[in-house]
């Protein structure tokens, strides 16, 4: 077992909304190398499928700009997935990540963030108002079976 | 269909289908809300036995028909919530909000 990168995988899409859950089954397809549980990788399918959402609902605001996805599979076990839009930027981290805060209107329930970080065992945000967001999140899938006592 | 819509008596019951995302959330809306607004249910229950995933918009749908059924007097109940589902329920804390079905 090591800190090493074991794997490393990237995607670039479309904001569009038709990719949300390409994002997300690809992410988890790729993870799926890590032998994760079923709920690990819902985890991560829902974590993955909040950022890119934010990306196209707020980053872009439903214009069509290009969302970039990397993810690294580490020896220990550790997924990270990292986010990233040329979008609008978010000027009030703090506020935004606030549980139910929302610009997204009455059908956003303002929880992408809350989720992220339930989901996820690490968050990172990054953000610049007129250049874009980054979204950094990591998870460590439980290691199963023999070495696992 | 994304939506199977069941009337009986006073009661509407929305058969969800698929992976409910912002993308697929916006289809089931109008589905559920031009049956609401026709039948004027006193309870609208969202079956979620066929849904095979949800992010937070899954919530938003289930906050908005809840301001929408309130408007009328009436509630919303949410029933047959996969196990991987419940998480994301839970953290939203529908159940203080009076939505049946949610611990």
């Amino acid at each position: 077992m090591s800190d090493r990168i074991i794997n490393e995988m990237k995607l670039t899409i479309l904001s569009r909304s038709a990719n949300e859950s390409f994002a997300r089954v690809a992410v988890a397809a790729f993870a799926a190398q890590m032998d994760p549980t079923i709920d690990e990788l819902n985890d991560i399918k829902t974590a993955v499928s909040e950022a890119v959402t934010n990306c196209i609902v707020h980053g872009y605001r439903e214009q069509i700009g290009r969302i970039y996805i990397d993810a690294q599979l580490y020896g220990d076990g550790r997924i990270c997935v990292r986010i990233r839009d040329k979008g609008c930027g978010i000027a009030d981290l703090k506020q935004a990540m606030e549980p139910l805060f929302t610009t997204g209107g009455e059908e956003r329930g303002g929880l992408g963030f809350t989720v992220m970080e339930s989901f996820m065992d690490k968050v990172k945000v990054r953000s610049k108002p007129g250049s874009g967001t980054t979204v950094v999140m990591e998870k460590r899938i439980i290691r199963r079976g023999a070495d696992n006592a | 269909m994304p939506v199977t819509i069941q009337a009986e008596e006073r009661t509407l019951t929305a058969l969800l289908e698929g992976e409910i995302d912002h993308h697929t959330a916006k289809a089931m809306r109008e589905e559920i809300d031009s049956a609401a607004v026709r039948m004027e249910p006193k309870l609208l229950r969202l079956d979620f036995s066929r849904v095979g995933f949800m992010d937070s918009s899954g919530i938003g749908l289930i906050m908005g028909r809840f301001r929408l059924m309130k408007e009328s007097g009436g509630s919303v109940e949410v029933i047959n919530v996969p196990i991987g589902m419940a998480k994301m329920m839970r953290l939203a804390g529908l159940g203080r909000l009076g939505i049946k079905g949610i611990e």
